[in-house]
């Protein structure tokens, strides 16, 4: 099926803003949704980042002597929520999966533009709104994970408006998800065939999926708990008859699959970087294909295993630990992949491609240590400690978020017609990841040696250790400094790209940077070799 | 082509003896002082050598890589036009799966040898019924071993205590005392929000659930004293809520059981 009625003809243009005024309005370009999501994204980011900043002074001594404990708990339930639903989801779906996947598909939109805008003026409100909170009577302190009767129990403003919050976000979220099934499905162009699609799509696709089979399920829990707080009604209140392990069997029915909602669209994401730095075709594509929704269905099965101290049956502790342990197949398949897409090419070392190796890297660590996790006996001594902190910042730090780094050095000149400095993009490359070893990998060892998460103070003996582990923060913060100086100065005078300044074969390069308002000036092109690097020209189609 | 496999060979067993080396040299754990622990440090030992093997390949794969194959200016042009190497690819599927399996069943074999696959009293028939529920955390001792060898302590936890009660002695304490090698099982329960108890040294977790009693089974094996820590946020003063556990011989526990002991108060 063709769909021959453009969405964007039935838009009157000379109604939407020009210039740099369009990314403050409703525009119904997905390019421009794009970018509403990375820059608002971006600036959560640094809220969230000033949070964690928080946290690591407080830690920098093993007294509670920063700020009031009851604000501790408070900054770490804000520092969590907001990195995950306000930074890392909208920015690898919403940011990159609104500028990327029309392109990929060969569109010239989105499948639904309205519920588009939507989806994305959903997430400030949202999230001002989140952070309003605290001047409310404090914002919510019972954690990201908002276990009962802890989250009944603490102030009731503070945790209703996080629900709230949380619940626009989810719908954001799942708008988001139905758009991109729909417009990866149906906006397909004539001829060009699903497995000729580049992977970020397939990764969107999984993605998708998972987001519309689980937010539904965090958002009915959510209710019902706000049910718990504001109208005394006893579904998770155990002084009503409530059972709190049932909130977290759903809760994580939802956060489980949210963690590969993070990190497969930076699976796909890199699977689009490597080969145009690379010079190399992505090593075998159909098995990635099948990696990324073995993913997704093991991802929908392994919830559990974050409840292995809650009081589970053996039988459920072996078979969360079974599952959970053989998403490492899949996602190793991913990673020898990208090395072997890596192996024999002509590598530019650039700042994309430092990121993406760092991504590779730090993902490995965080993978293995995740395997470790699922099991029962190890999970049992570790859990809720610093271990399993410095375990997931491996995954969506050291992970996503250096993907996300990675993809604004490779993107930025499509975006915006300008190159980003080279030598700036280096030198933050090497701050970021010097820093988050040092921040992270010490944690490991708190955590094995008996530090609790989401605590305060702690035994004076840790202290040296949570100090080098501030100090690595301390790095992070600062690499923010040359990110930020690069993309203004860029934008001022930056060298002008061009339209394809990596000699890239996806559809998005074939077109002039920044692309015109539906794309291409004539017709999509058939791009049915994304990765046709190293044939000759008359090879590729 | 033989040059280049000897030196592949070279480093596959470099970065094994490495491993190796530190996985048996570098201790990363806290003292061993319950039957749990050198069970918990051998799984350890493992899966930190086989995760330092797997690690450290894929970073010197990464390394060799950009440097090995970084443009140089000279150059123009693409790399190979390799797609794919469906062997290549067998083989990282089926080896990964296999060292998983692996992997998950020793861990299980673990965790047996904890103790954690026995049921306790948890029974899914009684679900249902008024039964009160008591879910197991890992246990050393099967039920029988419970009603015969009895040091039972009813544990209960508030923000931001805990309190452990001695039913046979009829008194309460702030400090658990237990004697060493001797079987402990707890049944723990919480009055208000959730908390866990966690001994470090004893490689034990388990949380404590307010309306679902929950028992915790262990076997101290070194004298000392250990911090007990609450691992799951409980409010403010979460960091704060730590107690002891003093593992002492025979004799002092004796002592000190019978000078808090308090006589049956009989209606």
């Amino acid at each position: 099926m063709t769909i021959s009625i453009d969405p964007q003809k039935t838009n009157n243009e000379s109604l939407q803003p020009k210039g740099f005024l369009r990314y403050f309005s409703f525009s119904l370009d997905h390019k421009v949704i794009g970018i509403q999501y990375l820059v608002c994204g971006f600036l959560f980011y640094l809220i969230g980042g000033t949070l964690a900043s928080a946290i690591r002074i407080e830690l920098a001594s093993p007294m509670s002597d920063f700020m009031p404990r009851d604000v501790y708990n408070q900054v770490l339930t804000l520092h969590g929520t907001i990195m995950i639903f306000l930074w890392i989801v909208p920015v690898v779906n919403g940011a990159f999966g609104n500028y990327l996947i029309p392109f990929y598909v060969g569109a010239r939109d989105m499948a639904f533009p309205r519920l588009n805008a939507v989806a994305f003026w959903l997430i400030p409100p949202s999230g001002l709104m989140l952070v309003a909170s605290y001047f409310v009577e404090g914002a919510a302190q019972a954690g990201w994970t908002a276990y009962p009767p802890l989250s009944i129990t603490t102030p009731q403003s503070g945790q209703i408006i996080w629900i709230l919050s949380v619940l626009l976000l989810g719908g954001s979220s799942i708008f988001g998800g139905i758009n991109f099934i729909a417009t990866i499905i149906k906006l397909r162009r004539p001829g060009l065939k699903l497995m000729q699609l580049p992977m970020y799509c397939w990764a969107m696709l999984g993605t998708s999926l998972l987001v519309v089979l689980s937010t539904p399920v965090l958002a009915g829990t959510l209710i019902l708990l706000s049910f718990d707080i504001i109208a005394n009604t006893g579904f998770f209140n155990p002084v009503l008859g409530g059972n709190v392990v049932v909130y977290q069997h759903l809760f994580w029915f939802y956060s489980h699959p949210a963690v590969y909602i993070m990190v497969l669209p930076a699976f796909g994401l890199v699977s689009e970087i490597l080969p145009v730095h690379a010079r190399k075709p992505l090593f075998g594509y159909t098995t990635m294909v099948f990696s990324i929704m073995g993913i997704v269905v093991l991802g929908l099965v392994v919830w559990a295993h974050h409840m292995f101290t809650s009081g589970t049956p053996p039988w459920m502790r072996l078979f969360f630990t079974i599952a959970t342990a053989f998403i490492a197949v899949p996602t190793g398949i991913k990673f020898f992949n990208w090395v072997a897409t890596l192996w024999g090419g002509k590598i530019s070392i650039n700042s994309a491609m430092l990121f993406s190796c760092g991504f590779i890297i730090n993902f490995v660590f965080g993978g293995i240590t995740g395997v470790a996790l699922a099991q029962v006996p190890f999970d049992i001594h570790v859990h809720d400690t610093y271990f399993v902190v410095a375990h997931f910042h491996y995954i969506v730090y050291g992970g996503t978020v250096f993907i996300i780094f990675s993809s604004i050095y490779h993107w930025f000149p499509k975006v915006t017609g300008k190159m980003l400095s080279e030598k700036l993009g280096i030198l933050h490359f090497i701050i970021t990841f010097i820093g988050f070893n040092l921040c992270f990998a010490p944690q490991h060892w708190l955590g094995l040696n008996g530090m609790p998460r989401r605590v305060a103070e702690y035994d004076p003996q840790f202290q040296f250790v949570n100090q080098i582990s501030s100090l690595g923060a301390l790095l992070m913060a600062i690499s923010t400094i040359p990110f930020l100086i690069n993309v203004f100065l860029s934008l001022r005078d930056g060298i002008v790209a061009g339209d394809n300044p990596w000699n890239a074969l996806t559809p998005e390069w074939l077109t002039s940077s920044p692309p015109p308002v539906e794309n291409w000036e004539g017709e999509a092109p058939l791009v049915e070799e994304p990765y046709g690097y190293g044939k000759e020209i008359s090879e590729i189609k | 082509m033989l040059n280049k496999n000897i030196y592949l060979i070279l480093i596959i067993s470099l970065v094994f003896a490495i491993s190796f080396w530190i996985g048996f040299n570098v201790n990363l754990l806290p003292a061993e002082a319950s039957i749990n622990a050198p069970i918990y440090d051998e799984l350890f030992k493992i899966l930190f050598i086989i995760g330092l093997i797997i690690f450290i390949g894929m970073t010197i794969a990464v390394i060799y890589s950009l440097f090995k194959f970084r443009k140089r200016n000279d150059q123009i042009g693409d790399g190979i036009a390799l797609e794919g190497n469906l062997s290549l690819e067998i083989v990282w599927t089926i080896i990964p799966s296999i060292i998983v399996l692996l992997i998950g069943l020793y861990s299980y074999n673990i965790y047996d040898r904890m103790g954690g696959m026995k049921e306790l009293n948890h029974n899914h028939e009684m679900m249902g019924s008024n039964t009160e529920k008591i879910w197991a955390g890992i246990s050393q001792t099967s039920d029988n071993e419970i009603a015969i060898n009895n040091l039972s302590i009813e544990v209960s936890a508030m923000q931001f205590a805990f309190l452990f009660n001695y039913p046979k002695g009829n008194f309460i304490s702030g400090e658990l005392h237990v004697p060493v090698d001797q079987k402990v099982s707890m049944k723990m329960e919480s009055k208000d929000v959730i908390h866990a108890f966690w001994v470090p040294e004893f490689r034990i977790k388990q949380d404590i659930i307010p309306g679902q009693p929950t028992i915790l089974n262990f076997t101290p094996t070194k004298v000392g004293k250990y911090p007990i820590i609450c691992a799951e946020l409980c409010g403010p003063y979460h960091g704060g809520m730590r107690a002891s556990i003093i593992v002492e011989e025979e004799s002092d526990y004796n002592e000190w059981f019978n000078k808090n002991k308090k006589p049956e108060v009989n209606l």
